[in-house]
């Protein structure tokens, strides 16, 4: 299969074609827009959905519908847009509906910027919606990465009926690259889903219900607990990661997306100085791979964990340090994408320092 | 090992963007890696407009380029902004139907190229950035017009398809004006 | 090029250059709402509203108070701001993406409860910001980068008429929809704008003015094609008028 070179916005729009996407809602927003605009025309020709929402309010809520009807949905925004959306998350998680979000990342807080940013890991770790609940989300640092992810998202979102967002920054979505996509017709048909509220009563002969709703408090708990235990299986199944040269490793970086395609560099110059350093990619960012730590060598004494925020997924790795290794911490935030220059000098005067 | 890292710069409209996406599929075609990033938004508006192209056999890292191998720029006020990002003995090729060359620093290696003038003389201004693109290849020798003719084959389908000749003809003409 | 701007404020606005693409219309409409603040002495007791769009820096350009509200959220926040200070006169600038899709309710609302503010309403039928998507006032057969093959009856309904639609919420109080495409309409337009201004000021209620704009950029034209553009497609479906006027029933009454 040879390749092709695309857009990353566009490529991740195939991808979700070939994923088998019934349906798309969003609304525009830079730096995404080119999904949308790419979907606008292949989905009705691929007698597929396609609806530009009057907000991302109601892009989620009509995800929430579609979803609750059995097909596979997709949506994408980026920041500002999937702030909007938590509230239409929580519903989705809490009825138990699956979706793929897409999400491509830009700068904040508020209207922010629209050049790339990593600062969303809380608002996507931790949501904004209301609510004991958890989205499976990835976060590819190269477009081939991002395509095979979105195109396994909408069987996951099946599996686990939750949400299940990609999460890539502004500029995987703007950069072109060569990508493969296997030709898989109508690719992975969704099959029926027996709790899908549409319509079907009479064939069915039992009603479905779609809702979040449980006024009785032990009901609630009973659900929450079913829940939790759609997390736990997240968490013993989905950990994602790549270790990268930490074999002999002194010092391991944690980094993820575009950050540690950078790194990677930081890595390799370091290397050339001889100082032994390594790096932990996370590839789900819900679950956390907490796995990546434990496989750390003996020699490891440092993490340091570099962001394009101000350090958002530093706490988790403070979480899993619990005591064990010295913690650092290096970002550029506001849409900035460092240099791996600038990795490394942070490097050398943090082992000036410790000199 | 091949590596390659470029960054083309110019007004908006004079097809910057365009140009450093033919190196990249070109590159695709030839299964390099290869990865184009644009400036994007309301910088692009009526000001300048920028891409990065990196082009390797080897996997490619950080995508942005810091310190390019080779710079395009087809206006005046892209070549203040990126002059000093290029590496010491780099490529600088400047349209110099715009761009000034006093000044400019000695350390690199400098290709005026006339390129909205060879564009008109062609019967297009629109073409200059292919003109540009025709004396890149021939000073850098990444690729052969022919890789380069495969991609406008590609690009200019259907209504545009008249363009191919036309492009054709720039990027030959581009070459011509840096082996003279 | 050695020619120089020398640029000379207009009327209730800052000395900030504007960003607006040239022959845009966002230009003319901000130096018309700058100017009848300023000559009706209100400019210094305003609080405008920017909207996120292409005006989203539309708080460097008024010389008044301004907030920046987030999409579609503007009416809301004007609604804040007027009912904690009902002396201050206070506006919102929002396109038809911003006012017509994402915040229409918030729209609706205001007017439905009768706020006491104004809206300037900019209707260049397609969303300028990010590039060109369809918005609800896209007319139909018009090509945006989500129409790619014109806006379809079937697939995306027929485009909103704003001021029609908010003419049947009983809290407005006057809706008119000019347009600025030649001097003669400018003129209308700013007596529009006095008369919003002039109903604010006597606490009479909601009131909203739409301004047929342009969008050369995105629709794809010389700046002069898209004046005749707008004038040959969107005048028709959008017709110029007053579309209601509470303060004539009252007079009446
Ligand atoms: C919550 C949210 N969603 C989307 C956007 C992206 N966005 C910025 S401006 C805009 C549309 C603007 O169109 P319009 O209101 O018609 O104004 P114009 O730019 O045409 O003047 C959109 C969708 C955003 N800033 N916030
Ligand atoms: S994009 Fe359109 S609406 Fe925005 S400033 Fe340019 S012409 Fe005006």
């Amino acid at each position: 299969m040879s390749k092709v070179l695309m857009k990353g916005n566009e490529a991740m729009a195939l991808a979700a074609i070939k994923g088998g996407a019934d349906a798309f809602f969003g609304y525009p927003i830079t730096p995404q827009n080119e999904l949308p605009e790419y979907l606008s025309h292949h989905m009705p020709a691929n007698d597929r959905v396609f609806v530009q929402a009057e907000s991302e309010v109601a892009a989620i809520n009509m995800v929430y519908g579609a979803g609750g009807a059995g097909a596979r949905v997709l949506t994408s925004s980026s920041s500002p847009g999937i702030a909007l959306k938590q509230e239409g998350i929580s519903y989705l998680a809490g009825s138990e509906i699956p979706c793929v979000i897409i999400n491509v990342m830009r700068g904040g807080p508020g209207l922010g910027g629209i050049q790339p940013s990593q600062s969303d890991y809380n608002q996507i770790t931790r949501g904004g919606g209301n609510g004991d609940y958890k989205v499976l989300s990835f976060a590819p640092e190269n477009l081939q990465e991002a395509v095979d992810l979105i195109k396994e998202s909408f069987p996951l979102a099946d599996h686990y009926r939750n949400p299940v967002m990609v999460a890539v920054d502004g500029l995987l979505g703007q950069m072109m690259e060569p990508i493969t996509l296997e030709e898989t017709e109508k690719t992975q048909a969704a099959g029926k889903k027996e709790w899908a509220a549409d319509g079907g009563y009479g064939e069915r002969g039992y009603r479905n219900r779609i809702a979040s709703l449980y006024l009785d408090p032990y009901k609630l708990e009973e659900h929450n607990l079913k829940l939790k235990g759609k997390y736990d299986e997240m968490r013993e199944k989905e950990q994602r990661y790549e270790m990268i040269e930490t074999e002999d490793a002194d010092i391991v970086f944690v980094a993820y997306g575009t950050m540690a395609r950078v790194a990677r560099n930081a890595v390799q110059m370091l290397r050339e100085e001889g100082v032994k350093v390594g790096m932990i990619r996370p590839i789900s960012l819900f679950p956390f791979p907490k796995k990546a730590f434990e496989a750390l060598p003996e020699r490891t004494h440092s993490l340091i964990t570099l962001e394009m925020s101000l350090g958002q997924m530093h706490q988790d790795v403070q979480i899993i340090n619990n005591g064990r290794y010295k913690l650092d911490f290096f970002g550029r935030t506001g849409g900035v994408v460092p240099e791996p220059e600038e990795i490394v000098e942070h490097v050398r005067a943090a082992l000036k320092e410790d000199a | 090992m091949l590596e390659e890292k470029l960054i083309v710069a110019g007004f908006g409209g004079q097809g910057v963007m365009l140009m450093g996406q033919i190196l990249s599929y070109a590159a695709t075609h030839e299964d390099r890696n290869t990865v184009w990033i644009p400036s994007y938004g309301p910088e692009t508006r009526g000001g300048t407009a920028n891409c990065q192209v990196t082009i390797s056999d080897e996997r490619i890292n950080s995508p942005v380029v810091s310190e390019p191998d080779s710079l395009v720029v087809m206006n005046h006020p892209s070549l203040a902004k990126f002059e000093n990002k290029l590496k010491s003995g780099g490529s600088l090729f400047i349209n110099s139907s715009l761009v000034e060359q006093d000044g400019i620093r000695d350390d690199v290696d400098l290709y005026p190229v006339d390129a909205n003038k060879i564009a008109l003389d062609i019967g297009n201004l629109k073409v200059a950035n292919m003109v540009m693109l025709g004396a890149y290849i021939a000073v850098t020798d990444l690729f052969d017009k022919e890789a380069i003719f495969k991609v406008f084959d590609e690009l200019f389908t259907g209504r545009k398809e008249a363009l191919v000749a036309l492009n054709r003809k720039a990027l030959e003409a581009g070459m011509d004006a840096v082996s003279a | 090029m050695n020619t120089k701007t020398v640029y000379r404020p207009q009327a209730g606005l800052t000395e900030r250059e504007y960003h607006y693409c040239p022959g845009c219309t966002h230009g003319i409409i901000h130096n018309l709402v700058g100017e009848v603040l300023k000559e009706r002495g209100l400019i210094e007791s305003s609080v405008g509203v920017a909207s996120v769009g292409c005006s989203v820096m539309a708080y460097e350009y008024f010389d008044c108070d301004m907030h920046q509200a987030a999409h579609g959220r503007a009416p809301a926040v004007a609604t804040g701001i007027k009912r904690v200070r009902p002396e201050s006169t206070v506006f919102t600038y929002q396109g038809d993406g911003d006012l017509a899709s994402i915040g229409l309710a918030e729209a609706v609302h205001a007017a439905h409860r009768g706020e006491n503010i104004t809206i300037i309403f900019v209707n260049n039928a397609i969303y300028g910001m990010t590039g060109g998507q369809m918005a609800p006032t896209t007319l139909l057969g018009q090509q945006t980068t989500t129409s790619p093959h014109g806006r379809e009856k079937a697939q995306a309904g027929e485009p909103l008429r704003v001021c029609e639609l908010l003419s049947n919420v009983p809290g407005a109080t006057y809706l008119e929809r000019v347009s600025v495409h030649d001097p003669k309409h400018v003129r209308k337009a700013k007596k529009a704008l006095q008369k919003a201004f002039d109903i604010q000021s006597g606490k009479q209620g909601f009131t909203l003015i739409e301004f047929i704009s342009t969008c050369p950029i995105n629709w794809g034209m010389e700046p002069k094609d898209s004046l005749d553009w707008a004038v040959e497609n969107m005048i028709p479906y959008y017709p110029l008028g007053v579309y209601k006027d509470m303060t004539k029933e009252d007079d009446d009454a």
